[in-house]
């Protein structure tokens, strides 16, 4: 029978005229007032403030940095879930963000209040027990940014605030109990290329965020502000001017005002010498020959001084870069022994493909020893003693100069952090291997606010390496002999998961293409657990505890460059690599 | 209800000034129709004739401009637009219908990341973006071949005017990328 349309609009029409009936025989509500603020929920009308010395040595129950201490360890001394018990683990409450791309932050977690940054200029803050959201933030994002990477990696806490890196590079200071922004500072000009994504470093009373867009002709720096007030404090350049040390590796003329060196991880800090140390991107434009010279501090850590951001000392990793390989993660600060005596070291494991054992001094970063961790075939040798890289010239693309190189610009670790435990003195590094590239330069013209990055497109290739039978492994190194102990491969997928180890000796990642969330054996690299989240995994995981129970949690939220990788490898083996659907949620698991 | 009139109100107020700083500001104001195109790099700021551009030739890029004050709206990266002159034969109706002696005019920001789409491939002609390397067909509404691109890149319909290129019709789509 035909619906008589008519006889439908004339039956809604009675609906909505009772409706409006009834709603005019109730009393008025009192409306609350436009600017009357909601009430601040218990949980954070109780809101613990966080201290200096929390942050140097917080609680165990507590994820109170990007990577939960100054070291950058990624380790949590909660112990409850072990290998025995990890299978138990269950999910106890998820929570959708909102948004698409690329959510790569800790869940971190201040007393049971929970902070999760994402793409879309967006912090929220979730009770961590029950998973109730209790505020939003959300800045409005400049509808003409150019935003090659749209992610947040997490957020910096001091006091009773919560402060943002965001994406259209302005420092946000929120107050952690209401969501409210106290103070912003304008960091640079995202017209210009600039932008952020990193969780800012809050150490020595100071904020600290550094910026992206070395593919947009920026000169990377680290910057800090008061914490209390948002006044600045000191900006450290990581290209120096004309004249300052290290300007003599950059060429005659203003390339260093576009040099690229930009910084999108947040830094380490050690508070004994109050140095911070930070890792840098590529040279811009990424072809070395049109910047002739080391091209000081591309592709480096720099130590930055808390109290003045004078650079105190810097190891590069490998000179005048060609290859797209940003070595932006901060070394991990632990000692280990070598040669018979305990060093004070630093360890870095780069996109170059190579792990660095390094030395921390107040006023240098001495070189120990460096090996491959994935199959490389650019660097033919190391100096032994600076560990200069010699590079094999027939693998360094140019200008009009095309060169296959293995690993690939994404390198054979890219951002995802390392995570150490030092129970087990085991170094867990989430690896790509198996994967080569190829590319040659164009001449490169610089336009502010646009791509400068002088590669001819023709010319790209990205390929796996004939007869692999797996891409991505997570690896475990013993730092005392320099030794690899376990490899856990990955069939059919890259892995892209940041790392957390565990007191429980367990280790967690997600950061493959068929969504899980993976437990493993922290001593020999099997699966305990797993689970099948909504989307990839590619957020940093963090661990908990509230009335005495420990909890993992993690973003789920495919995007950015592990999706561009995914979809490269479905081009060199169709098919085989199909996409994974996008949107972010937070998950929480303990056990049953 | 009053609540809801109530928050429209406030959203009204809130967006209100920053309309009104969009209305003083003809260059950021999106391309109208009338509006001639000037080429973004190159000298002087005449208005592009159809064989000013090459044929079956790499993408140009061009600002609209105001033709009656001559205000080249180049306030907004958003207004940035790609110019094209392809065989009309190689068109689909819909291209064909928004194209003026063979030339096609598109937004030239990505609208994945907000990149603008820098590369051509002349043996497929196919438009690319240089960042995550989204693929266009720009005979075919630019639609998107291949690459992350969520959509289309934005046409905007041109038509002759005293042999000189000039928008038809504004934007068919909204210019930039997906924000949420």
């Amino acid at each position: 029978m035909p619906i008589n349309s008519r006889a439908v609009l004339a039956a809604g029409v009675m609906l909505i005229v009772s409706a409006t009936t009834v709603l005019a025989q109730r009393p008025a509500a009192p409306l609350p007032k436009p600017d009357t603020p909601p009430p601040v929920p218990p949980i954070l009308q109780n809101y613990k403030p966080v201290t200096a010395e929390r942050l140097k040595q917080p609680e165990d129950s507590d994820w109170l940095m990007y990577r939960r201490t100054y070291d950058s360890w990624g380790y949590s001394p909660l112990s409850q879930i072990t290998r025995e018990n990890a299978a138990r683990l269950k999910l106890v409450w998820t929570l959708q963000t909102g948004q698409v791309e690329g959510h790569q932050a800790p869940p971190m977690v201040n007393n049971g209040v929970m902070f999760v940054a994402t793409p879309g200029n967006q912090v929220l803050a979730i009770d961590a027990k029950a998973g109730n959201l209790l505020w939003r933030f959300k800045r409005p994002m400049p509808e003409d940014i150019l935003l090659l990477h749209p992610t947040s990696r997490g957020v910096g806490l001091l006091g009773d605030k919560v402060y943002f890196a965001a994406a259209d590079a302005v420092l946000v200071a929120l107050d952690a109990k209401t969501g409210n922004e106290v103070w912003n500072a304008k960091i640079e000009d995202y017209t210009k290329g600039y932008y952020m994504s990193l969780a800012p470093l809050v150490a020595d009373g100071k904020v600290m965020v550094g910026v992206s867009g070395g593919e947009l002709g920026v000169r990377g720096f680290v910057t800090a502000f008061d914490a209390e007030t948002g006044k600045p404090a000191w900006k450290a350049y990581a290209v120096p001017a004309p004249g300052e040390p290290g300007s003599e590796t950059w060429p005659p003329g203003d390339q260093w005002k576009t040099g690229g060196a930009s910084v999108w991880i947040t830094g380490a800090y050690d508070p004994e010498t109050n140095l911070t140390f930070w890792g840098t991107g590529n040279g811009g434009p990424w072809m070395g020959d049109q910047r002739p010279g080391d091209n000081l501090y591309t592709s480096s850590t720099i130590a930055i001084d808390a109290a003045t951001g004078k650079i105190k000392g810097h190891f590069q990793y490998h000179p005048n870069d060609s290859w797209d390989w940003d070595e932006v993660n901060p070394p991990i600060l632990v000692d280990y022994q070598r040669g018979g005596r305990t060093v004070k070291g630093l360890v870095y494991v780069a996109r170059d493909g190579y792990l660095w054992l390094l030395e921390r001094t107040a006023d240098r970063i001495n070189f120990i020893d460096g090996k491959p961790f994935v199959k490389q075939n650019v660097f033919k040798s190391l100096d032994p003693k600076t560990g200069r890289p010699e590079i094999d010239p027939d693998r360094k693309p140019g200008t009009g100069k095309k060169a296959e190189f293995c690993p690939s610009l994404w390198g054979g670790k890219d951002w995802p952090p390392v995570a150490y435990s030092p129970k087990t003195r085991l170094l867990y590094i989430p690896a790509n291997e198996n994967l080569c590239q190829g590319f040659a330069g164009e001449p490169a013209t610089y336009t502010p606010g646009q791509l400068y990055q002088g590669v001819n497109a023709a010319s790209r290739t990205f390929s796996v390496v004939p007869g692999a039978d797996h891409i991505g492994e997570l690896q475990a190194w013993n730092l005392d002999t320099g030794q690899k102990v376990w490899t856990h491969p990955f069939a059919n997928s890259p892995l892209w998961g940041p790392v957390l180890a565990t007191a429980g000796d367990v280790v967690f990642a997600g950061g493959t293409n068929d969504r899980y969330f993976r437990a493993f054996d922290a001593a020999n690299g099997e699966v305990l657990w797993e689970f099948r989240t909504s989307s990839g995994v590619t957020g940093v995981p963090s661990s908990f505890q509230i009335d005495g129970k420990q909890y993992i949690a993690v973003l789920s939220g495919w995007g950015v460059d592990a999706a561009r990788m995914q979809a490269r490898l479905n081009v060199a083996k169709t098919w085989e690599y199909p996409d994974v659907p996008q949107g972010g949620s937070v998950w929480v698991f303990a056990l049953d | 209800m009053v609540r809801r009139a109530a928050l429209k109100l406030g959203l009204g107020l809130a967006l209100a000034p920053r309309l009104a700083l969009a209305q003083t500001e003809p260059a950021r104001e999106r391309p109208k129709e009338g509006d001639f195109l000037v080429p973004v790099s190159g000298s002087g700021a005449e208005p592009i004739k159809p064989d000013d551009l090459p044929r079956d030739g790499r993408q140009t890029f061009a600002w609209p401009m105001d033709p009656s004050t001559k205000t080249v709206r180049d306030g907004s990266r958003l207004n940035k637009v790609l110019l094209l002159r392809l065989d009309a034969e190689s068109f689909d109706p819909e291209t064909k219908e928004r194209a003026a002696e063979g030339v096609v005019a598109y937004s030239a920001i990505c609208p994945h990341t907000g990149c603008d789409v820098t590369n051509w491939h002349p043996d497929r002609q196919l438009l690319e973006c240089p960042c995550h390397y989204s693929m266009y067909d720009p005979k075919d509404g630019a639609k998107v071949v291949s690459g992350p691109s969520p959509r289309r890149l934005p046409a905007l319909p041109l038509k002759l005017a005293d042999e000189q290129l000039v928008v038809a019709k504004p934007f068919i789509g909204r210019p930039g990328f997906q924000q949420m």
